[in-house]
């Protein structure tokens, strides 16, 4: 796999995966306006991953993007940990969507400089999207923070239990290096400044106390997981796997 | 085992029960394009109104229906009643020369 292919290939995942986790709210939703967000949300990230899959299997030239996401294992996916905890009471979900979004919100920003012409096309089109999504779930963070004794108690215990996951969104390996040195991928170290203002902002809004910063889970640029994304790929693969070339 | 509800995790269900009887309801005004007036839709239910004008653009505009959306509550619409239909609206009814249809319109005009 190329170096470009495989740092495509990370982006895509993360949309991916954790679009399929919104996607099991869907019918589930503490309301029907809700429900119908949390899906419309999985749409989009499931539509940015197929841009970015299609791109990859462009790369790749002997596989599609359905390919890619259908009949690769646990090891061969490279999504940020976070994106495939358990969702959780609507509190969990709403948190790790909002610290999602406010890092691919400046994320996606920068890629859109990137020198690769397709990265910078695909990173534009989201970044619309991810303003909504940001906007959705800082609104729901802050309504929860700020709510009741209850709903600030619960979603505070959501932020502490997740924050060990975010410590992946700023690592820098040997490729994503490469990929800046080539003008084409994003300094993520760089980010963390603006994603801590951003985080800090709403937090203090929903009256939620930061998280320290302690032990960081890591490993997903390797392809190393938490149990879940077995779980989530025996799901979201058994049809395909089970009736190869199926059509609708 | 009855309606399936009780396989849903039990905060879900809490939420269910309350979002549903606490929630406000706010009717939807969407404007299809600039310069037209907004219209009436339906309505969402929301907390507040962020969360009103979020719902009402999940639910009303997925197919590119609109450039402005309003949402107002529903308890700031004042209505007339159906008992007063008669003294509201047909009084009109016999006064014909309320309607334009008494002039020639020249060949011209459109749009009349």
């Amino acid at each position: 796999m190329n170096d470009l292919e495989k740092y495509t290939l990370r982006i895509a995942d993360s949309a991916l995966i954790l679009s399929h986790r919104l996607s099991e709210w869907c019918s589930r939703g503490p309301s029907l306006e809700e429900d119908i967000a949390l899906s419309n949300i999985s749409l989009d990230l499931l539509g940015q991953a197929n841009s970015l899959l299609e791109y990859c299997s462009k790369i790749n030239g002997q596989t599609t993007a359905d390919g890619l996401a259908f009949k690769r294992n646990e090891r061969e996916f490279y999504n940020f940990q976070i994106c495939e905890l358990e969702n959780g009471h609507f509190g969990d979900t709403i948190i790790r969507q909002f610290l999602f979004d406010s890092y691919t919100s400046l994320f996606f920003k920068k890629l859109s400089d990137s020198e690769d012409e397709t990265l910078s096309a695909i990173a534009l089109k989201s970044i619309k999207e991810i303003n909504y999504h940001l906007r959705h779930s800082s609104n729901w963070v802050v309504r929860l923070g700020d709510g009741t004794e209850l709903s600030n108690e619960k979603i505070q215990k959501s932020l502490n239990n997740i924050w060990k996951y975010t410590g992946e969104f700023f690592e820098m390996d040997e490729l994503d290096n490469k990929m800046l040195a080539n003008k084409i991928g994003v300094d993520n170290k760089e980010l963390k400044k603006d994603w801590d203002n951003i985080t800090n902002e709403t937090f203090q809004k929903a009256k939620l106390v930061r998280p320290n910063d302690g032990h960081m889970m890591t490993g997903s640029k390797k392809g190393i997981h938490t149990e879940n994304l077995g779980k989530i790929l025996s799901v979201m693969q058994y049809i395909p796997r089970a009736y190869p070339n199926a059509k609708w | 085992m009855g309606n399936g509800l009780e396989m849903l995790p039990k905060p879900m269900l809490k939420n269910k029960t309350k979002m549903s009887n606490a929630a406000t309801v706010w009717e939807v005004f969407i404007q299809s394009k600039n310069g037209l007036a907004h219209k009436h839709v339906g309505n969402v239910h929301a907390e507040d109104k962020e969360m009103a004008l979020q719902n009402a653009r999940d639910l009303y505009t997925r197919r590119n229906e609109g450039s402005c959306i309003w949402v107002v509550k529903s308890e700031h619409i004042v209505s007339s009643v159906p008992e007063d239909e008669e003294s509201f609206f047909d009084p009109s009814n016999d006064k014909v020369y309320r309607h334009p249809t008494f002039y020639n319109l020249p060949d011209g005009a459109k749009h009349i």
